[in-house]
């Protein structure tokens, strides 16, 4: 099978779970998209490169797929059954809205990624590689500032490291292995400690709207 | 134009009907019940040519040209839509605008007959159809745009028959986004379950069972069946669209197509089984989101 056949449809889940992200407000079904999207790209890399360099890719795919599919929203379902916060996500703008302005990011990501060029891209059509990783990179900081809640951000910083995550998937071959195991290994502190972040800001706060974090309480 | 034309439009007039028996009987299976009968929408539909029609004194020429409009326009439209393989009687290029925007126009005279009656109700259901209709068009339009760049033709006719198994194996991802996108447009076009209740007669949540409060007689029989054409004509898109058998004869194709639209009445049912109704505010969420499947679709297609 070609390398394009394996990809597109783990890019259109990619995209897909984007869009649901936008469209959906109840932290459950938000984390567990988070989860979806993580698996999809964890096995992206072991389908790419699998052939040249099985052990490393695989080694990389079950690391990615463990942290990002039953780790992270292992702690934040956590989180959400201990912080006691409301179910539902308070976006500033509207989930329609949100959705469409997708949809702009994606054709913006798009032009981007026809003009950009690449030195790892011979061997590989990237252009819907490079596009669904940058359309995924602002869809993920969309997130983080459209939203209310702390627990929203955390996830908005998953779905940024997603994104950069497939543009790494561009240049794997040329990146050594310590520095993605590096790279994972950061975005589990993060979450980690961004978790226990908005724990302590619910149990002080009795909420976790960064909103009214700007004055400081005597 | 060979004799094998003429099967589609045929078909539609005679089984449209049998479809929304098909998914009342499948939602009654889900139920637990035994349900009215297969045919119960044929029954309705001869009693009500029989009897005679009764009409407000506020109402104009508007409100009795709402059925007829309808009914006239969905026929026309009619006739542009393949059933699988086989092609329509008419096809040209550009007919998918012909068709969307015959759709459009039943749907413009039943809401200016909504308001002719000067009910607030009816007036509150023609508002909402408008809202959800102009948000599914570009849902609409854009799904079927990546259909027509795929197939390289602006025909409704040729652009279906030219996907075959071997266009899913390549462009499944994009095939299944716009069919995703065009279920969710049939579902709110038709005021099926997640969008609207077509069970329900209460008047807060209706959209399209409001509209037609005032009709009796001959009059509702016209929209009852224009409203199962309407389905039908969908469901044949979407059908066309999933069910990739193109064996050449068409005698063959249009039994799948056939089999096809009476599986699509089954999984209507069973989507309207599963679901609750969406809250009104929640409805055009979903219909952006169709939009942006179908974006996608074109995005994939147009790479």
């Amino acid at each position: 099978m070609s390398d394009g056949a394996v990809m597109e449809p783990i890019l259109v889940v990619l995209l897909v779970t984007d869009f649901l992200l936008l469209g959906s407000s109840r932290f459950r079904t938000c984390i567990k998209l988070v989860s979806v999207q993580g698996v999809a790209l964890g096995i992206l890399p072991a389908l790419l490169h699998g052939a040249e360099n099985s052990v490393r890719a695989w080694l990389l795919a079950g690391g990615s797929i463990v942290l990002k599919g039953v780790v992270f929203p292992w702690l934040l379902l956590r989180i959400l059954r201990e912080a006691q916060v409301r179910r539902e996500a308070q976006p500033f703008v509207g989930h329609s809205l949100s959705i469409l302005l997708g949809v702009g990011v994606l054709i913006f990501s798009l032009w981007v990624g026809s003009t950009l060029v690449l030195p790892a891209t011979a061997e590989l059509d990237t252009s819907l590689l490079v596009s669904a990783g940058l359309a995924t990179l602002l869809i993920g900081l969309f997130l983080t500032i459209s939203r209310r809640t702390a627990l929203s951000q955390v996830l908005g910083y998953i779905v940024v490291e997603n994104g950069i995550y497939t543009f790494g998937v561009v240049l794997v071959g040329g990146v050594p292995a310590l520095v993605e195991l590096g790279v994972l290994m950061d975005a589990f502190v993060a979450v980690f400690i961004m978790s226990i972040a908005a724990y302590h800001i619910s149990r002080e706060f009795e909420h976790i709207n960064v909103d009214q974090l700007d004055r400081l309480k005597g | 134009m060979d004799g094998t034309a003429i099967l589609p439009p045929a078909a539609a007039l005679l089984l449209a009907p049998l479809l929304l028996g098909v998914i009342n009987r499948t939602k009654a299976f889900f139920a637990g019940r035994r349900g009215r009968p297969l045919l119960q929408l044929y029954f309705d539909l001869f009693k009500l040519l029989r009897k005679g029609a009764t009409y407000s004194r506020t109402t104009t020429w508007v409100f009795r040209a709402g059925p007829i409009v309808g009914l006239a326009a969905v026929l026309a439209a009619l006739v542009l839509v393949p059933l699988g393989a086989v092609g329509a009687p008419l096809a040209f290029g550009g007919d998918l605008l012909v068709f969307a925007y015959l759709l459009c126009l039943m749907r413009f005279f039943t809401v200016l007959a909504a308001l002719d009656t000067g009910s607030s109700f009816e007036g509150m259901g023609a508002s909402r159809e408008v809202l959800f209709a102009a948000l599914a068009e570009p849902a609409l339009f854009l799904g079927l745009a990546a259909v027509a760049h795929q197939s390289g033709s602006l025909s409704l006719s040729a652009m279906i028959a030219a996907i075959d198994p071997a266009t899913w194996v390549s462009r499944g991802p994009a095939l299944g986004l716009v069919a995703t996108a065009l279920g969710i447009v049939l579902l709110a076009e038709n005021s099926r379950l997640p969008v609207d209740d077509p069970e329900t007669h209460l008047e807060l949540t209706m959209i399209h069972e409001v509209m037609v409060l005032d009709y009796g007689g001959p009059d509702l029989a016209f929209v009852l069946y224009g409203a199962a054409l309407k389905l039908w004509v969908l469901a044949a898109l979407l059908v066309g669209l999933i069910v990739p058998v193109r064996t050449g004869r068409p005698l063959l194709d249009a039994a799948a197509g056939l089999a096809g639209m009476l599986s699509a009445a089954v999984a209507i049912g069973a989507v309207e089984s599963s679901r609750a109704r969406l809250r009104l505010v929640r409805v055009p969420k979903l219909l952006v989101g169709a939009m942006a499947l179908s974006a996608l679709a074109l995005v994939l297609v147009l790479r």
